[in-house]
């Protein structure tokens, strides 16, 4: 039954150690008093379904009850921040979208954001720029949100809320696709402005979207809500207050499930949220049921602003007027994918030396950023994302720092699960929504 | 208040200041040339004209404008050795940094966090900054602290030279605790009094602290379970 060299044994100076890789439990449990050799080290993942991604937790268990968690991460470490700084700002967004993929808008709105402080061009930004940026982080919350109904769903026992949770995601993916030509890690906001204007066709799917979603919301708080299990095992679990959230730095909807209000779009609104109507849900509850309450509230809240953004919506130009920063091409979706727009490339190759000189530096060496520093905050869809931007005057950043709140909320594991029962680690790790890409960047 | 003399013009990048003094880790010394034949900086261009320039600001004058002015005089009032802590003062782009000497830095958190008149009660960003060439002490960590209770933001910037530590300020905001964690791994600045400063992006055994500006990018050997790939730019097929 036992391969040799798998469920191994050895003494130490602590008693006998031994190392279990599954399917031979009872060959080794068999063997020991389990009154006098209750507490047991569990090493979940890094790879393990319920971990959402490579988080590895080191659990000390008395019988369920978990004594110690300790959360290992890095094993996502892409050193993105190093790279940014060898490569010119406008490239750096290729960069940060890669980080959380399950919010790559907000990634690349806060870069973008931060650049634009730096260059102190913050006003310049065009209206239907600002617009469509509002519309497609709200759009991305939805997605990112319903992906937390999904995996949450699934860790929970409630496998169908998962294959809901992703096909409704796929028509906000379907949505970007139709704009910026990717489904993910899209490099669609930039410095200045964007990469392409937003589609007619992109906007009658929103519309389709719009009144399609809400249906749907309903179904799923009829399969989730009333449902014993899911109140069970949410219900008075993994509960954190305002004290614990604020001292360990949470921000996002586990800190409003605690019960303050606390949202950057209101309280230090950014991208013209102070023109749109929208509340901020709360829960008093401050425990995963509270968290589950609050995220479906926000995708209806979000579907509000996104609606009053199709209103808003003017035509009109998506690049600042400054020369010297707006991308020079124009570009058009072909056949043949996302490329410069065929009246650019005539203009540049047979009529103006002097275009094709502009775009060439801009391109390649790209624009200036005076030097300085800046920090921009905006509210993700975990919390505060925060973009600490530094610039020595040249082409390319000095250093980027992100402010993840993935990173920052998986601190509170330790403080929701010590004292707990083991499967409640599960329910109050899912309710952070920890991101890994996101956490070790 | 005091500004650093050799804080202006365009400095090259050359070997670090007190890059001798005993790291935590030793940096791997940084190879005349980067991955692909990159060289200095690494702009990919070559247009950029690759001499480093000067990042950092300088003091600002009073009035600093908005809130400013009432959190400088409200830190001011509640902390007795203000005078002593507060090193510069820079207000640029509408965000006002104090530059506070690195041995002070946990005590003006306690103030900036306690005081009814200041009441950060959120520590959201720490970060370290390396400037490298332009500043003797190289190292500056940036704390984003946040009022919620006056909806404010203010930077503390504590600068430390290459084997210089400073107070870990976990005791006031818990929350720096991953944060300090990960600017010791990338910067290999030590935090003193910190619970646990372990790496935390890195492995444990890696050698050297990547974020700094004398660490190369890439050139790295690929290790896996004990063989080891030397970095693309210097096997076989591209040499």
């Amino acid at each position: 039954m036992t391969t040799p060299g798998y469920a191994t044994e050895r003494e130490t100076t602590e008693g006998r150690v031994f190392t279990v890789t599954g399917g031979d439990w009872d060959t080794i449990a068999g063997n020991i008093d389990p009154l006098s050799n209750e507490k047991i080290v569990v090493n979940m993942g890094p790879q393990h379904p319920s971990t959402h991604g490579v988080l590895r937790l080191v659990l000390e268990l008395e019988g369920e009850t978990v004594t110690t968690v300790r959360p290992v991460v890095g094993y996502l470490h892409t050193g993105i921040e190093k790279n940014l700084e060898y490569r010119n700002w406008t490239q750096g967004v290729t960069f940060v979208t890669r980080m959380d993929y399950l919010s790559n808008m907000f990634n690349e709105v806060g870069y973008c954001l931060a650049v634009e402080k730096l260059l102190g061009v913050t006003d310049q930004i065009t209206e239907r720029t600002n617009t469509i940026r509002v519309m497609f982080m709200e759009l991305q919350r939805i997605a990112s949100h319903l992906v937390w109904l999904a995996t949450t769903g699934m860790e929970l026992g409630a496998i169908s809320m998962m294959l809901y949770g992703f096909r409704e995601r796929e028509y906000i993916l379907d949505i970007f696709e139709e704009t910026s030509g990717l489904r993910m890690n899209n490099g669609y906001i930039r410095p200045g402005g964007l990469a392409q204007d937003l589609p007619e066709s992109a906007v009658r799917k929103i519309r389709d979207f719009l009144k399609y979603l809400p249906k749907k919301l309903k179904e799923y708080e009829a399969l989730l809500s009333g449902q014993v299990i899911w109140q069970e095992r949410t219900q008075g679990v993994a509960v954190l207050d305002v004290t614990g959230c604020l001292s360990l730095g949470i921000t996002g909807p586990v800190l409003r499930s605690a019960g303050l209000a606390w949202d950057l779009r209101k309280t230090m609104p950014y991208c013209g949220y102070e023109n749109y109507e929208f509340d901020v849900p709360t829960a008093t509850t401050a425990d995963v049921w509270g968290r589950y309450l609050v995220r479906v509230a926000e995708i209806r809240e979000s579907l509000k602003i996104v609606e009053q953004a199709l209103d808003r919506l003017r035509p009109g130009p998506i690049w600042i007027d400054d020369k010297k920063v707006a991308w020079p091409a124009q570009l058009a979706l072909g056949v043949d994918g996302l490329g410069n727009s065929l009246e650019h490339v005539a203009k540049i190759m047979g009529q103006s030396m002097e275009s094709l000189i502009h775009h060439f530096k801009l391109v390649t060496e790209g624009f200036r950023v005076p030097p300085g520093q800046v920090y921009v905050g905006i509210e993700h869809p975990r919390g505060e994302l925060g973009v600490h931007a530094v610039s020595d005057g040249s082409t390319h950043p000095y250093r980027v720092h992100y402010r993840d709140p993935s990173f920052v909320n998986l601190q509170a594991i330790p403080a929701m699960a010590e004292g707990a029962l083991l499967a409640d680690v599960i329910a109050g790790g899912a309710s952070l929504d920890p991101v890994m890409g996101g956490c070790d960047r | 208040m005091s500004t650093h003399s050799e804080s202006d013009g365009g400095v090259p990048v050359t070997a670090p200041v007190g890059a001798n003094l005993d790291a935590p880790a030793q940096t791997p010394p940084s190879p005349d040339k980067g991955m692909f034949g990159v060289q200095g900086t690494g702009d990919v261009s070559g247009f950029g004209g690759l001499a480093r320039r000067r990042p950092t600001g300088v003091d600002s004058p009073r009035p600093f404008g908005g809130y400013f002015d009432e959190v400088y005089d409200a830190l001011e009032e509640a902390y007795p050795g203000f005078a002593d802590a507060i090193e510069k003062v820079v207000v640029d782009r509408g965000e006002l940094t104090l530059h506070i000497k690195p041995e002070r830095i946990a005590e003006v958190c306690q103030i900036m966090r306690d005081d009814e008149s200041l009441r950060f009660e959120l520590c959201s960003s720490v970060d370290g900054v390396d400037y490298l060439g332009s500043d003797n002490r190289r190292f500056h960590i940036s704390y984003q602290l946040t009022s919620m209770t006056y909806r404010r933001r203010v930077r503390l910037e504590a600068a430390v030279a290459d084997g210089q530590s400073l107070p870990s300020v976990t005791g006031v905001y818990p929350t720096a605790d991953w944060q300090e964690r990960e600017a010791y791994d990338m910067f290999g600045v030590v935090f003193t009094g910190h619970p646990n400063l372990t790496r935390i992006l890195m492995p444990d055994d890696w050698e050297g602290h990547p974020q700094r500006k004398d660490y190369p990018l890439g050139g790295v050997p690929v290790e896996y379970k004990g063989a080891s790939i030397p970095p693309p730019d210097q096997r076989r097929v591209y040499q």
